[in-house]
């Protein structure tokens, strides 16, 4: 079931098109990487999704709701959870006071929402920590109650806008570790972010937008569709018969050497890595170990954004 | 419009501003000092003036002070407003509020409750101290109770709720375009000094009876619609995302 469909969804803002044409699915239970540079109009998409903003074109449903019906609006966001860029805690309320009055605003029964946040400040390993206020909590505390009160009301749907953003490499890994432990439950989530590692270990699928969205699919397809593989072959002895063989049977791919490697741009691996074996052997080669090098994602993504933008 | 919703606002604020000394001090000071230093006065006027006049002007003078009690219910909610709606722009926390299911109406009218209640508390814990102890010094040279009568009755029941409400709402736009609490707070000291006009114009020959008060009050509830349909177009979740500073 598709949890998000979107189609030509646009935001203008005057003159300047932040998001365009943007159409894509997201299917339920699926962890969407949204990827892009600064200004590219990821939180925009995000804020139109979750109906925090209007759209100026096209259409889009979420959890079954139409964007900008104002029937479907209080509805969509009781089935939403958006973690914000900044995430927005009142520093003088501590832990517990800041995720009851959330859950209290999404309607959520009392007995059920101090059960929601004694398991949510749990996961987040902030329980000890309830009482105390937000003011004294460190980025990577503040980043994980934010994600807590996202959830606080049990949605079915979490948008989550840079969740490891500006936060120190330990603090990374907590709130990444708790993105897992939300995958492990099933949840949809649609994860904007810059960073790829994250994108790479958490995400099903991956999105790249640059105002417009310039490709989907997930990450080791994005990898693998891209060109510019190589293959390193480590050699017990390297000659010049054998980089000539190597080349003359992989014409014209590019051939490199590299110490006492070889390095051999392919366009199939699965046809030319046979080929490169053959032509070194033939030549009287002795191979220690041949290494598959793909582009990593990236390489896609800075290609992709790199590139001039579609033609409209 | 789900009072509910307005409520868990309304509530929610209150518990913070209960937390700022400052805004606290404000709402307990002005009242006090209204509902103490004019009897105060008045019981000083009563003793060093001779008692054959003061029958004729002791009346216009406690209307003119009492008229304090409608400044107070503009001047006193604006700092609060400020600070619920900047407060929540200083910490950023608007966005995942208005992610939650609640319209942008229900957000404002739970901040406007926010500033209206703990202000009609003041102003009517106030006005009861100043009107018991204005009876008390008075009832000897006008022969009577003043207190209660129309003129309060219009104050208290008419004119300071929608003094109180034109600031809330001029606050709320105020508040749309600044980055701060001083700021804001600056901005909607203004818009009591047109009280102060009026209650100069009291002290100078102007009746503040409970006739034109009234009139007074229907000038207010105007001011207080016009604003309500401003404050609505300023407070709308495009407005506050992509235009607010």
């Amino acid at each position: 079931m598709s949890m998000i469909h979107a189609e030509n969804l646009t935001k203008q803002f005057g003159s300047v098109t932040a998001v365009d044409r943007v159409t894509l699915d997201v299917q339920e239970g699926e962890v969407f990487g949204f990827l892009g540079p600064n200004g590219a109009g990821k939180t925009t998409t995000v804020r139109m999704l979750s109906s925090l903003i209007s759209k100026s074109s096209g259409r889009a449903t979420v959890a079954g709701c139409e964007i900008g019906n104002p029937a479907d609006e209080l509805k969509l966001r009781r089935q939403i959870g958006l973690l914000p860029e900044n995430v927005g805690l009142y520093e003088g309320n501590t832990a517990a006071e800041n995720l009851t009055y959330f859950g209290e605003l999404q309607g959520v029964e009392a007995t059920a929402l101090r059960a929601n946040i004694e398991r949510l400040l749990r996961m987040m390993d902030l329980w000890e920590k309830r009482d105390a206020l937000i003011g004294t909590f460190s980025k990577g505390m503040k980043q994980k109650v934010a994600i807590a009160r996202a959830l606080v009301h049990d949605p079915i749907l979490v948008f989550l806008d840079e969740p490891t953003a500006n936060l120190d490499p330990e603090a990374s890994k907590t709130v990444r570790e708790t993105l897992l432990e939300l995958k492990k439950e099933r949840r949809t989530i649609f994860l904007n972010t810059h960073n790829l590692d994250e994108v790479q270990r958490i995400c099903d699928r991956v999105g790249i937008l640059r105002t417009q969205l310039l490709t989907t699919g997930t990450p080791d397809s994005l990898r693998f569709g891209m060109s510019g593989h190589r293959t390193a072959v480590r050699l017990a002895h390297l000659s010049d018969a054998i980089v000539a063989a190597v080349r003359a049977r992989l014409a014209p791919n590019p051939v490199e050497v590299s110490g006492d490697q070889l390095l051999v741009g392919v366009q199939d691996p699965t046809r030319d890595n046979p080929a490169i074996v053959t032509a070194v052997v033939a030549a009287g080669g002795q191979i220690v170990s041949l290494t598959q090098l793909s582009p990593t994602l990236e390489d896609v993504y800075l290609k992709l954004v790199h590139e001039e933008a579609p033609a409209a | 419009m789900r009072f509910s919703q307005a409520w868990i606002v309304a509530r929610h604020d209150m518990a913070l501003i209960r937390r700022r000394r400052g805004l606290i001090a404000g709402l307990i000071a002005y009242p006090l000092g209204v509902g103490l230093g004019f009897p105060a006065l008045v019981a000083y006027i009563v003793a060093t003036s001779p008692a054959a006049g003061l029958g004729s002007y002791l009346p216009g003078l406690i209307n003119a002070f009492g008229f304090w009690f409608v400044i107070g219910a503009a001047s006193v909610p604006t700092s609060i407003a400020a600070y619920s709606i900047v407060g929540e722009k200083v910490e950023k926390s608007l966005e995942p509020l208005l992610a939650t299911p609640t319209t942008d109406g229900e957000v404002l009218f739970g901040k406007a409750l926010t500033a209206f209640v703990p202000t009609m508390i003041a102003v009517a814990g106030g006005s009861v101290l100043f009107m018991f102890l204005v009876d008390l010094v008075t009832r000897g040279p006008l022969g009577y109770l003043y207190y209660p009568n129309a003129t309060i009755a219009v104050e208290l029941l008419l004119l300071a709720p929608l003094a109180s409400l034109v600031a809330i709402e001029a606050s709320v736009i105020i508040s749309a375009r600044v980055a701060d609490v001083r700021s804001a707070q600056q901005y909607a000291g203004v818009i009591f000094l047109p009280l102060i006009v009026l209650y100069v114009a009291g002290e100078t020959g102007l009746s503040l009876g409970a006739y034109n008060q009234l009139i007074i009050a229907g000038i207010f509830a105007l001011v207080v619609l016009v604003l309500y349909v401003v404050s609505l177009k300023t407070f709308h979740r495009d407005e506050i995302l992509t235009r607010w500073k």
